[in-house]
Protein backbone atom coordinates (compact mmCIF):
# COMPACT_ATOMS: atom_id res chain seq x y z
CA UNK A 1 0.00 0.00 0.00
CA UNK A 2 2.98 2.21 0.89
CA UNK A 3 4.74 1.81 -2.08
CA UNK A 4 1.31 2.50 -4.17
CA UNK A 5 0.59 5.89 -2.66
CA UNK A 6 4.44 6.64 -3.19
CA UNK A 7 5.81 9.38 -5.52
CA UNK A 8 7.97 9.00 -8.38
CA UNK A 9 11.47 8.76 -8.71
CA UNK A 10 13.30 12.43 -8.20
CA UNK A 11 14.44 13.28 -11.71
CA UNK A 12 18.55 14.16 -11.88
CA UNK A 13 20.07 16.86 -13.49
CA UNK A 14 19.93 20.78 -13.14
CA UNK A 15 16.83 22.91 -14.22
CA UNK A 16 18.22 26.62 -14.56
CA UNK A 17 17.22 26.17 -18.34
CA UNK A 18 13.90 25.07 -18.12
CA UNK A 19 10.86 26.86 -18.35
CA UNK A 20 9.45 27.68 -15.18
CA UNK A 21 5.53 27.43 -16.27
CA UNK A 22 5.35 26.19 -20.28
CA UNK A 23 1.95 25.72 -22.15
CA UNK A 24 1.57 24.35 -25.44
CA UNK A 25 -1.07 24.42 -27.38
CA UNK A 26 -3.80 24.73 -24.09
CA UNK A 27 -7.18 24.11 -24.55
CA UNK A 28 -10.09 22.86 -21.78
CA UNK A 29 -13.97 23.12 -22.80
CA UNK A 30 -16.23 22.32 -20.15
CA UNK A 31 -19.40 20.38 -22.12
CA UNK A 32 -19.95 23.22 -25.07
CA UNK A 33 -18.08 25.72 -23.11
CA UNK A 34 -14.93 26.32 -24.71
CA UNK A 35 -13.27 28.12 -21.86
CA UNK A 36 -9.54 28.19 -22.88
CA UNK A 37 -9.00 27.95 -26.85
CA UNK A 38 -5.56 27.87 -27.19
CA UNK A 39 -2.56 29.09 -24.86
CA UNK A 40 0.61 29.15 -25.81
CA UNK A 41 2.92 30.53 -23.00
CA UNK A 42 6.67 30.50 -21.29
CA UNK A 43 7.37 31.78 -17.97
CA UNK A 44 11.29 31.84 -17.21
CA UNK A 45 12.43 31.34 -14.03
CA UNK A 46 12.55 34.09 -11.62
CA UNK A 47 9.82 36.40 -13.83
CA UNK A 48 6.86 38.14 -11.99
CA UNK A 49 4.16 37.71 -14.24
CA UNK A 50 0.77 39.00 -14.21
CA UNK A 51 -2.24 37.08 -15.93
CA UNK A 52 -4.85 39.83 -16.84
CA UNK A 53 -8.33 39.99 -17.74
CA UNK A 54 -11.79 40.30 -17.39
CA UNK A 55 -13.88 37.60 -15.62
CA UNK A 56 -14.34 34.39 -17.15
CA UNK A 57 -11.37 35.11 -19.33
CA UNK A 58 -10.25 31.75 -18.78
CA UNK A 59 -7.68 32.93 -15.88
CA UNK A 60 -8.68 30.43 -12.94
CA UNK A 61 -8.93 27.52 -16.02
CA UNK A 62 -5.67 27.74 -16.68
CA UNK A 63 -3.78 28.10 -13.67
CA UNK A 64 -6.34 25.38 -12.69
CA UNK A 65 -4.18 23.56 -15.28
CA UNK A 66 -0.84 24.57 -14.17
CA UNK A 67 -1.44 23.14 -10.81
CA UNK A 68 -2.94 19.62 -12.14
CA UNK A 69 -6.35 20.22 -10.79
CA UNK A 70 -7.65 19.49 -14.27
CA UNK A 71 -6.73 18.24 -17.49
CA UNK A 72 -6.13 20.18 -20.69
CA UNK A 73 -8.72 18.88 -23.47
CA UNK A 74 -5.83 19.31 -25.62
CA UNK A 75 -2.06 20.61 -25.27
CA UNK A 76 0.55 20.13 -23.15
CA UNK A 77 0.89 22.03 -19.40
CA UNK A 78 4.61 21.61 -17.85
CA UNK A 79 6.06 23.07 -14.86
CA UNK A 80 9.85 23.02 -14.65
CA UNK A 81 9.85 20.20 -17.50
CA UNK A 82 7.42 18.19 -15.41
CA UNK A 83 4.24 17.31 -14.92
CA UNK A 84 1.97 19.72 -12.63
CA UNK A 85 1.52 16.57 -10.19
CA UNK A 86 5.04 15.64 -10.00
CA UNK A 87 5.89 19.26 -9.71
CA UNK A 88 3.51 19.57 -6.70
CA UNK A 89 4.56 16.44 -5.03
CA UNK A 90 8.55 17.92 -4.59
CA UNK A 91 7.18 20.82 -3.35
CA UNK A 92 8.26 23.12 -6.49
CA UNK A 93 4.91 24.65 -6.85
CA UNK A 94 2.66 25.77 -4.52
CA UNK A 95 -0.71 28.17 -5.09
CA UNK A 96 -2.32 30.90 -3.44
CA UNK A 97 -6.26 30.16 -3.91
CA UNK A 98 -9.00 32.74 -4.47
CA UNK A 99 -11.05 31.68 -1.85
CA UNK A 100 -11.83 28.33 0.73
CA UNK A 101 -9.55 25.99 1.30
CA UNK A 102 -9.24 26.08 5.13
CA UNK A 103 -10.83 24.48 8.34
CA UNK A 104 -12.73 27.02 10.28
CA UNK A 105 -12.51 25.32 13.39
CA UNK A 106 -8.96 24.72 12.70
CA UNK A 107 -6.10 27.35 14.63
CA UNK A 108 -3.98 29.06 12.57
CA UNK A 109 -0.74 27.59 13.81
CA UNK A 110 -2.79 23.92 13.57
CA UNK A 111 -3.93 24.62 9.86
CA UNK A 112 0.54 25.14 8.96
CA UNK A 113 1.22 22.76 11.14
CA UNK A 114 -1.25 20.39 9.08
CA UNK A 115 -0.23 20.98 5.66
CA UNK A 116 3.37 21.34 6.37
CA UNK A 117 3.36 17.42 7.60
CA UNK A 118 2.20 16.08 4.53
CA UNK A 119 5.58 17.73 2.59
CA UNK A 120 8.49 15.74 2.24
CA UNK A 121 10.44 18.66 3.50
CA UNK A 122 9.27 22.06 5.05
CA UNK A 123 10.14 25.39 6.01
CA UNK A 124 9.35 25.77 9.69
CA UNK A 125 5.74 26.79 10.82
CA UNK A 126 6.95 29.91 12.55
CA UNK A 127 8.90 31.30 9.80
CA UNK A 128 6.16 31.23 7.06
CA UNK A 129 4.22 32.65 9.84
CA UNK A 130 6.79 35.39 10.11
CA UNK A 131 7.03 36.02 6.32
CA UNK A 132 3.61 36.18 5.82
CA UNK A 133 2.89 38.61 8.42
CA UNK A 134 0.20 36.45 11.24
CA UNK A 135 3.17 35.32 14.05
CA UNK A 136 0.68 37.38 16.65
CA UNK A 137 -2.59 35.45 14.87
CA UNK A 138 -0.79 31.98 15.28
CA UNK A 139 -3.59 30.99 17.88
CA UNK A 140 -6.86 32.44 16.50
CA UNK A 141 -9.12 30.23 15.01
CA UNK A 142 -9.23 30.53 11.33
CA UNK A 143 -13.07 31.02 11.54
CA UNK A 144 -12.47 34.40 13.25
CA UNK A 145 -9.73 35.68 10.34
CA UNK A 146 -11.01 38.77 8.70
CA UNK A 147 -10.58 38.03 4.60
CA UNK A 148 -7.13 39.46 4.34
CA UNK A 149 -5.86 37.65 7.14
CA UNK A 150 -6.88 34.81 6.03
CA UNK A 151 -5.15 35.38 2.30
CA UNK A 152 -1.50 35.51 4.75
CA UNK A 153 -2.65 32.22 6.05
CA UNK A 154 -3.40 30.67 2.64
CA UNK A 155 0.04 32.83 1.56
CA UNK A 156 1.73 31.27 4.44
CA UNK A 157 0.58 27.54 3.18
CA UNK A 158 2.01 28.65 0.25
CA UNK A 159 5.45 29.26 1.33
CA UNK A 160 6.06 25.84 3.31
CA UNK A 161 7.19 23.88 0.90
CA UNK A 162 9.75 27.00 -0.28
CA UNK A 163 8.41 26.59 -3.54
CA UNK A 164 10.13 27.49 -6.57
CA UNK A 165 6.65 28.94 -8.77
CA UNK A 166 4.23 30.65 -6.67
CA UNK A 167 0.43 31.08 -8.61
CA UNK A 168 -1.96 33.42 -7.19
CA UNK A 169 -5.69 33.63 -8.17
CA UNK A 170 -6.75 36.56 -7.50
CA UNK A 171 -5.34 36.85 -4.66
CA UNK A 172 -6.54 40.53 -3.04
CA UNK A 173 -10.31 39.91 -3.76
CA UNK A 174 -12.17 40.99 -1.13
CA UNK A 175 -9.33 42.95 0.44
CA UNK A 176 -9.74 46.54 1.77
CA UNK A 177 -6.80 48.42 0.11
CA UNK A 178 -4.64 48.44 3.32
CA UNK A 179 -5.25 44.74 3.31
CA UNK A 180 -3.82 44.50 -0.42
CA UNK A 181 -0.94 47.11 0.05
CA UNK A 182 0.62 44.67 3.10
CA UNK A 183 -0.01 41.08 0.99
CA UNK A 184 1.42 42.81 -2.05
CA UNK A 185 4.32 43.87 0.00
CA UNK A 186 4.94 40.19 1.12
CA UNK A 187 4.30 38.76 -1.95
CA UNK A 188 7.64 41.56 -3.50
CA UNK A 189 10.02 40.69 -0.84
CA UNK A 190 9.69 37.15 -1.25
CA UNK A 191 9.89 37.73 -5.34
CA UNK A 192 12.81 39.38 -5.02
CA UNK A 193 14.26 36.42 -3.59
CA UNK A 194 14.13 34.71 -7.20
CA UNK A 195 10.98 33.07 -6.56
CA UNK A 196 8.80 32.68 -10.24
CA UNK A 197 5.07 34.57 -9.32
CA UNK A 198 2.22 33.98 -11.47
CA UNK A 199 -0.91 36.00 -10.60
CA UNK A 200 -4.41 36.02 -12.18
CA UNK A 201 -5.89 39.64 -11.56
CA UNK A 202 -8.72 41.69 -12.73
CA UNK A 203 -7.16 44.56 -11.18
CA UNK A 204 -5.18 46.62 -13.98
CA UNK A 205 -3.35 48.81 -11.31
CA UNK A 206 -2.03 45.53 -9.96
CA UNK A 207 -0.75 43.98 -13.00
CA UNK A 208 0.53 46.86 -13.96
CA UNK A 209 2.12 47.83 -10.52
CA UNK A 210 3.37 44.57 -9.43
CA UNK A 211 4.31 42.35 -12.24
CA UNK A 212 7.76 42.57 -14.39
CA UNK A 213 5.44 41.03 -17.76
CA UNK A 214 1.44 41.27 -18.07
CA UNK A 215 -0.17 38.59 -20.62
CA UNK A 216 -3.68 40.17 -21.62
CA UNK A 217 -6.17 37.39 -21.63
CA UNK A 218 -9.98 37.60 -23.01
CA UNK A 219 -12.49 34.96 -24.13
CA UNK A 220 -9.62 31.84 -23.28
CA UNK A 221 -7.02 33.47 -25.69
CA UNK A 222 -3.87 35.33 -25.27
CA UNK A 223 -4.68 38.70 -26.72
CA UNK A 224 -1.36 40.63 -25.66
CA UNK A 225 1.91 40.21 -23.72
CA UNK A 226 4.52 42.78 -22.27
CA UNK A 227 5.21 44.72 -19.99
CA UNK A 228 3.02 47.78 -18.83
CA UNK A 229 4.60 49.80 -21.09
CA UNK A 230 3.97 47.91 -24.37
CA UNK A 231 0.41 46.90 -23.35
CA UNK A 232 -0.35 50.81 -22.94
CA UNK A 233 1.05 51.67 -26.08
CA UNK A 234 -0.66 48.98 -27.77
CA UNK A 235 -3.59 51.61 -27.41
CA UNK A 236 -1.57 54.66 -27.54
CA UNK A 237 -3.39 57.83 -28.26
CA UNK A 238 -5.55 60.32 -26.42
CA UNK A 239 -8.87 60.68 -25.20
CA UNK A 240 -10.35 64.64 -25.62
CA UNK A 241 -13.82 65.20 -23.69
CA UNK A 242 -15.45 68.72 -24.44
CA UNK A 243 -19.17 69.64 -23.98
CA UNK A 244 -20.48 70.54 -27.20
CA UNK A 245 -24.13 71.29 -28.39
CA UNK A 246 -25.37 69.52 -31.52
CA UNK A 247 -21.79 67.91 -32.29
CA UNK A 248 -21.74 66.60 -35.77
CA UNK A 249 -19.89 63.15 -35.63
CA UNK A 250 -19.47 63.08 -39.31
CA UNK A 251 -17.81 66.81 -39.61
CA UNK A 252 -15.02 65.69 -36.51
CA UNK A 253 -14.39 62.81 -38.35
CA UNK A 254 -12.47 64.59 -41.24
CA UNK A 255 -9.87 66.03 -38.23
CA UNK A 256 -6.65 64.42 -38.86
CA UNK A 257 -6.03 61.58 -36.45
CA UNK A 258 -9.38 60.49 -34.72
CA UNK A 259 -9.86 56.58 -34.42
CA UNK A 260 -13.46 57.25 -32.49
CA UNK A 261 -16.28 59.72 -32.17
CA UNK A 262 -18.84 59.13 -29.26
CA UNK A 263 -21.61 61.89 -28.66
CA UNK A 264 -23.29 61.64 -25.29
CA UNK A 265 -25.70 64.50 -24.88
CA UNK A 266 -24.08 67.53 -24.98
CA UNK A 267 -20.59 65.73 -24.25
CA UNK A 268 -18.37 64.64 -26.98
CA UNK A 269 -15.83 62.18 -26.75
CA UNK A 270 -13.23 61.69 -29.02
CA UNK A 271 -9.91 59.05 -29.34
CA UNK A 272 -7.39 60.12 -31.40
CA UNK A 273 -3.71 59.18 -32.16
CA UNK A 274 -2.49 62.96 -32.12
CA UNK A 275 -4.36 64.92 -29.79
CA UNK A 276 -3.28 68.63 -30.97
CA UNK A 277 -4.99 69.02 -34.35
CA UNK A 278 -8.23 67.90 -32.57
CA UNK A 279 -8.23 70.34 -29.63
CA UNK A 280 -7.16 72.90 -32.14
CA UNK A 281 -9.90 72.34 -34.60
CA UNK A 282 -12.31 71.84 -31.34
CA UNK A 283 -11.43 75.75 -30.28
CA UNK A 284 -11.52 77.21 -32.95
CA UNK A 285 -13.85 75.88 -35.56
CA UNK A 286 -16.39 74.76 -33.04
CA UNK A 287 -18.34 76.50 -29.97
CA UNK A 288 -16.94 73.54 -27.84
CA UNK A 289 -16.09 74.25 -24.19
CA UNK A 290 -14.79 72.38 -21.27
CA UNK A 291 -11.83 70.84 -23.32
CA UNK A 292 -10.09 67.78 -20.92
CA UNK A 293 -7.03 65.77 -23.10
CA UNK A 294 -6.08 62.99 -20.77
CA UNK A 295 -3.42 60.07 -22.24
CA UNK A 296 -5.01 56.25 -22.45
CA UNK A 297 -4.43 54.35 -19.00
CA UNK A 298 -3.69 51.08 -19.08
CA UNK A 299 -8.04 50.71 -18.53
CA UNK A 300 -8.54 51.84 -22.37
CA UNK A 301 -5.57 49.30 -23.33
CA UNK A 302 -7.46 46.52 -22.11
CA UNK A 303 -10.70 47.91 -23.29
CA UNK A 304 -9.25 48.62 -26.17
CA UNK A 305 -7.50 44.97 -26.78
CA UNK A 306 -10.37 42.68 -25.38
CA UNK A 307 -13.26 44.81 -27.27
CA UNK A 308 -11.65 43.95 -30.78
CA UNK A 309 -11.64 40.32 -29.96
CA UNK A 310 -15.52 40.73 -30.34
CA UNK A 311 -16.04 42.10 -33.39
CA UNK B 1 18.90 32.42 -9.50
CA UNK B 2 20.62 29.65 -7.17
CA UNK B 3 20.34 26.37 -8.56
CA UNK B 4 17.08 24.57 -7.83
CA UNK B 5 16.84 21.69 -5.96
CA UNK B 6 14.50 19.63 -8.41
CA UNK B 7 15.49 16.32 -7.34
CA UNK B 8 13.37 16.99 -3.89
CA UNK B 9 11.74 14.20 -2.76
CA UNK B 10 7.94 13.28 -2.64
CA UNK B 11 7.23 12.23 1.07
CA UNK B 12 7.25 8.75 2.25
CA UNK B 13 3.85 6.87 2.46
CA UNK B 14 2.09 9.22 0.72
CA UNK B 15 2.21 12.23 3.58
CA UNK B 16 0.78 10.18 6.06
CA UNK B 17 2.01 10.99 9.40
CA UNK B 18 2.05 11.13 13.12
CA UNK B 19 0.84 15.12 12.92
CA UNK B 20 -2.08 14.70 11.05
CA UNK B 21 -3.34 12.41 12.63
CA UNK B 22 -2.97 14.10 16.18
CA UNK B 23 -4.72 16.96 14.56
CA UNK B 24 -7.62 15.51 13.28
CA UNK B 25 -8.32 13.60 16.39
CA UNK B 26 -7.67 17.23 18.59
CA UNK B 27 -10.70 18.28 16.06
CA UNK B 28 -13.20 15.63 16.69
CA UNK B 29 -12.63 15.59 20.74
CA UNK B 30 -12.79 19.75 20.19
CA UNK B 31 -16.38 19.48 18.69
CA UNK B 32 -18.73 19.80 20.93
CA UNK B 33 -21.65 18.20 19.40
CA UNK B 34 -19.77 14.88 18.74
CA UNK B 35 -18.59 14.78 22.57
CA UNK B 36 -22.01 15.31 23.80
CA UNK B 37 -23.73 13.16 21.49
CA UNK B 38 -21.35 10.47 20.52
CA UNK B 39 -19.36 10.12 24.02
CA UNK B 40 -21.25 10.91 26.68
CA UNK B 41 -25.03 10.12 25.31
CA UNK B 42 -23.83 6.02 25.18
CA UNK B 43 -22.81 5.80 28.53
CA UNK B 44 -26.33 7.82 29.93
CA UNK B 45 -28.19 5.23 27.60
CA UNK B 46 -25.98 2.67 29.80
CA UNK B 47 -27.18 4.02 33.11
CA UNK B 48 -30.72 4.16 31.81
CA UNK B 49 -30.91 0.67 30.29
CA UNK B 50 -28.65 -1.51 31.92
CA UNK B 51 -29.38 -0.05 36.02
CA UNK B 52 -33.28 -1.69 35.78
CA UNK B 53 -31.99 -5.05 35.99
CA UNK B 54 -29.90 -6.87 38.98
CA UNK B 55 -25.95 -7.91 38.53
CA UNK B 56 -27.78 -11.39 39.23
CA UNK B 57 -30.00 -11.57 36.11
CA UNK B 58 -27.48 -13.99 34.08
CA UNK B 59 -26.98 -14.08 30.59
CA UNK B 60 -24.26 -16.50 28.80
CA UNK B 61 -21.09 -15.78 30.33
CA UNK B 62 -21.70 -12.78 31.86
CA UNK B 63 -24.97 -10.74 32.99
CA UNK B 64 -27.88 -9.00 31.34
CA UNK B 65 -26.09 -5.77 32.48
CA UNK B 66 -22.95 -6.50 31.04
CA UNK B 67 -24.68 -7.27 27.60
CA UNK B 68 -26.17 -4.27 27.53
CA UNK B 69 -23.35 -2.22 27.93
CA UNK B 70 -21.69 -3.87 25.53
CA UNK B 71 -24.76 -2.80 23.06
CA UNK B 72 -24.26 0.59 24.01
CA UNK B 73 -20.01 1.07 23.66
CA UNK B 74 -20.80 -0.34 20.02
CA UNK B 75 -23.47 2.49 19.30
CA UNK B 76 -21.25 4.96 20.93
CA UNK B 77 -18.54 3.39 18.64
CA UNK B 78 -20.75 3.59 15.71
CA UNK B 79 -21.59 7.18 16.22
CA UNK B 80 -18.64 8.50 16.77
CA UNK B 81 -16.73 6.80 14.07
CA UNK B 82 -19.17 7.65 11.66
CA UNK B 83 -18.68 11.45 12.85
CA UNK B 84 -15.27 11.05 12.05
CA UNK B 85 -15.44 9.69 8.70
CA UNK B 86 -18.40 11.95 7.92
CA UNK B 87 -15.97 15.00 8.06
CA UNK B 88 -14.97 14.87 4.77
CA UNK B 89 -18.40 16.45 3.95
CA UNK B 90 -17.59 19.38 5.93
CA UNK B 91 -13.94 19.68 4.50
CA UNK B 92 -14.87 18.76 0.92
CA UNK B 93 -17.49 22.08 1.48
CA UNK B 94 -15.10 24.22 2.72
CA UNK B 95 -12.39 23.67 -0.09
CA UNK B 96 -10.10 21.59 2.06
CA UNK B 97 -9.94 18.44 -0.20
CA UNK B 98 -8.64 21.16 -2.86
CA UNK B 99 -6.42 22.25 -0.88
CA UNK B 100 -4.76 18.88 0.35
CA UNK B 101 -4.76 18.62 -3.88
CA UNK B 102 -2.02 20.76 -4.03
CA UNK B 103 0.00 19.00 -1.68
CA UNK B 104 1.82 15.84 -1.69
CA UNK B 105 -0.86 13.82 0.34
CA UNK B 106 -2.43 11.12 -2.23
CA UNK B 107 -6.29 10.36 -1.37
CA UNK B 108 -5.83 6.99 -0.37
CA UNK B 109 -3.58 8.51 2.54
CA UNK B 110 -6.08 11.20 3.33
CA UNK B 111 -9.06 8.33 3.27
CA UNK B 112 -6.16 6.09 5.49
CA UNK B 113 -6.33 9.29 8.57
CA UNK B 114 -9.65 9.31 8.29
CA UNK B 115 -10.15 6.00 8.97
CA UNK B 116 -7.69 5.84 11.67
CA UNK B 117 -9.00 8.72 13.48
CA UNK B 118 -12.28 7.03 13.14
CA UNK B 119 -11.04 3.83 14.51
CA UNK B 120 -9.16 5.76 17.50
CA UNK B 121 -12.32 7.99 18.31
CA UNK B 122 -14.54 4.85 18.18
CA UNK B 123 -12.23 3.12 20.90
CA UNK B 124 -12.33 5.96 22.88
CA UNK B 125 -16.46 5.94 22.70
CA UNK B 126 -16.15 2.30 24.20
CA UNK B 127 -13.66 2.92 26.87
CA UNK B 128 -15.67 5.65 28.37
CA UNK B 129 -19.04 2.99 27.76
CA UNK B 130 -16.96 0.53 29.59
CA UNK B 131 -15.87 2.71 32.13
CA UNK B 132 -18.95 4.43 33.26
CA UNK B 133 -19.90 0.08 33.38
CA UNK B 134 -17.09 -0.23 35.67
CA UNK B 135 -17.89 2.67 37.77
CA UNK B 136 -21.27 1.59 38.06
CA UNK B 137 -20.54 -1.68 39.16
CA UNK B 138 -23.32 -3.94 38.10
CA UNK B 139 -21.51 -5.50 34.61
CA UNK B 140 -20.25 -8.89 35.75
CA UNK B 141 -18.54 -10.80 32.78
CA UNK B 142 -15.19 -12.68 33.26
CA UNK B 143 -12.48 -10.46 32.27
CA UNK B 144 -11.32 -12.30 29.20
CA UNK B 145 -14.84 -12.05 28.15
CA UNK B 146 -14.54 -8.37 28.94
CA UNK B 147 -11.51 -7.09 27.13
CA UNK B 148 -12.68 -9.60 23.80
CA UNK B 149 -16.00 -7.65 23.66
CA UNK B 150 -14.47 -4.45 23.60
CA UNK B 151 -11.64 -5.45 21.11
CA UNK B 152 -14.44 -6.92 18.95
CA UNK B 153 -16.66 -3.32 19.45
CA UNK B 154 -13.19 -1.51 18.36
CA UNK B 155 -12.83 -3.54 15.01
CA UNK B 156 -16.59 -3.30 14.51
CA UNK B 157 -16.08 0.52 13.79
CA UNK B 158 -14.57 0.01 10.75
CA UNK B 159 -17.98 -0.54 9.43
CA UNK B 160 -19.21 2.57 10.49
CA UNK B 161 -16.52 4.53 9.81
CA UNK B 162 -16.84 3.28 5.98
CA UNK B 163 -20.60 4.51 6.42
CA UNK B 164 -19.62 7.88 7.75
CA UNK B 165 -16.67 8.26 4.41
CA UNK B 166 -19.53 7.17 2.41
CA UNK B 167 -22.28 9.65 3.50
CA UNK B 168 -19.49 12.28 4.14
CA UNK B 169 -19.10 11.87 0.02
CA UNK B 170 -22.75 11.30 -0.71
CA UNK B 171 -24.33 14.09 1.30
CA UNK B 172 -23.30 17.63 1.16
CA UNK B 173 -22.11 19.68 4.31
CA UNK B 174 -24.02 19.48 7.48
CA UNK B 175 -26.58 17.22 6.43
CA UNK B 176 -24.05 13.98 6.76
CA UNK B 177 -24.35 14.11 10.03
CA UNK B 178 -27.73 14.86 10.53
CA UNK B 179 -28.69 11.70 8.37
CA UNK B 180 -26.44 9.60 10.19
CA UNK B 181 -27.81 10.62 13.43
CA UNK B 182 -30.86 9.06 13.12
CA UNK B 183 -30.36 6.74 10.63
CA UNK B 184 -27.35 5.30 13.51
CA UNK B 185 -30.79 4.84 16.00
CA UNK B 186 -32.97 3.24 13.44
CA UNK B 187 -30.18 0.65 12.92
CA UNK B 188 -29.57 0.38 16.50
CA UNK B 189 -33.01 -0.34 17.08
CA UNK B 190 -34.13 -2.51 13.89
CA UNK B 191 -30.55 -4.52 14.35
CA UNK B 192 -31.08 -5.87 17.99
CA UNK B 193 -28.69 -3.18 19.33
CA UNK B 194 -31.48 -1.23 22.23
CA UNK B 195 -34.60 -3.58 22.60
CA UNK B 196 -33.81 -7.32 22.14
CA UNK B 197 -35.69 -9.33 19.90
CA UNK B 198 -36.28 -13.21 19.86
CA UNK B 199 -34.48 -15.41 17.64
CA UNK B 200 -37.17 -17.00 14.96
CA UNK B 201 -39.52 -13.81 15.01
CA UNK B 202 -40.26 -12.15 11.86
CA UNK B 203 -38.23 -9.32 13.25
CA UNK B 204 -35.59 -11.28 13.98
CA UNK B 205 -35.63 -12.02 10.39
CA UNK B 206 -36.14 -8.31 9.17
CA UNK B 207 -33.12 -7.35 11.83
CA UNK B 208 -30.87 -9.77 10.23
CA UNK B 209 -30.82 -7.52 7.00
CA UNK B 210 -29.98 -4.42 8.61
CA UNK B 211 -26.42 -3.03 8.96
CA UNK B 212 -26.10 -3.27 12.69
CA UNK B 213 -27.56 -6.58 13.44
CA UNK B 214 -23.96 -8.64 12.19
CA UNK B 215 -21.95 -6.41 13.90
CA UNK B 216 -24.05 -6.71 17.38
CA UNK B 217 -24.17 -10.35 17.24
CA UNK B 218 -19.59 -10.42 16.75
CA UNK B 219 -19.51 -7.68 19.47
CA UNK B 220 -21.11 -9.97 22.12
CA UNK B 221 -20.13 -13.48 21.28
CA UNK B 222 -17.84 -13.90 23.83
CA UNK B 223 -20.62 -13.39 26.12
CA UNK B 224 -23.13 -15.15 24.24
CA UNK B 225 -21.29 -17.85 22.81
CA UNK B 226 -23.59 -17.69 20.38
CA UNK B 227 -22.53 -16.44 16.43
CA UNK B 228 -25.59 -17.53 13.89
CA UNK B 229 -23.02 -17.77 10.21
CA UNK B 230 -25.30 -15.17 8.86
CA UNK B 231 -24.49 -12.23 11.24
CA UNK B 232 -20.91 -12.72 10.26
CA UNK B 233 -21.73 -12.49 6.51
CA UNK B 234 -24.27 -9.95 7.28
CA UNK B 235 -21.12 -8.21 8.80
CA UNK B 236 -18.57 -8.33 5.89
CA UNK B 237 -21.22 -7.58 3.43
CA UNK B 238 -22.23 -4.03 4.77
CA UNK B 239 -18.77 -3.26 5.13
CA UNK B 240 -17.60 -4.22 1.47
CA UNK B 241 -21.01 -2.12 0.95
CA UNK B 242 -19.85 0.99 2.81
CA UNK B 243 -16.13 0.78 1.76
CA UNK B 244 -17.22 0.24 -2.17
CA UNK B 245 -19.78 3.12 -1.94
CA UNK B 246 -17.24 5.52 -0.43
CA UNK B 247 -14.48 4.12 -2.73
CA UNK B 248 -17.18 4.59 -5.42
CA UNK B 249 -18.11 8.29 -4.58
CA UNK B 250 -14.54 9.56 -3.76
CA UNK B 251 -13.16 8.83 -7.27
CA UNK B 252 -16.40 10.59 -8.84
CA UNK B 253 -15.02 13.55 -6.62
CA UNK B 254 -11.97 13.96 -8.25
CA UNK B 255 -12.61 15.25 -11.17
CA UNK B 256 -14.74 18.31 -10.01
CA UNK B 257 -12.73 18.79 -6.54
Amino acid sequence: MIDVMTGREPVQGSVQDVAAVRLRGVTKSFGTVQAVRGIDLEIAQGEVVAFLGPNGAGKTTTIDMVLGLSEPTAGDVQVLGMSPREAIDRGLVSAVMQSGGLLKDLSVRETVAYIGSVFASTASVDDVLERAGITELAQRTVGKLSGGEQQRLRFALALLPDPAILLLDEPTTGMDVEGRRRFWEAIRADAAAGRTVLFATHYLEEADQYADRIVLIDSGRTVADGSGAEIRALASGRMLRATLADADPAELSRIRGVDSIEVRGDTVIIHAADSDPVARYLLTRTSATNLEITARGLEDAFLALTGKDDQ
Amino acid sequence: MTTLDIAARSPRAGGINLTLLGIELRRVLRNRRTVIFTLLFPGAMFLAFGSQYSASDSAGSGNVTAYIMVAMGLYGAAMTASAAGASVALERAQGWSRQLRLTPLRPAAYILVKALSALVMGAIAVGVVNLVGVVQGRAHMPLGTWVSCALLTVLSTLVFAALGLFVGYLVPGETAMQVLGPALAVFAFAGNVFIPISQGSVMWTIASFTPMFGVAEITRYPITNDLPWYAVVNAVVWLGLFVGGAAWRMSRDTGRV
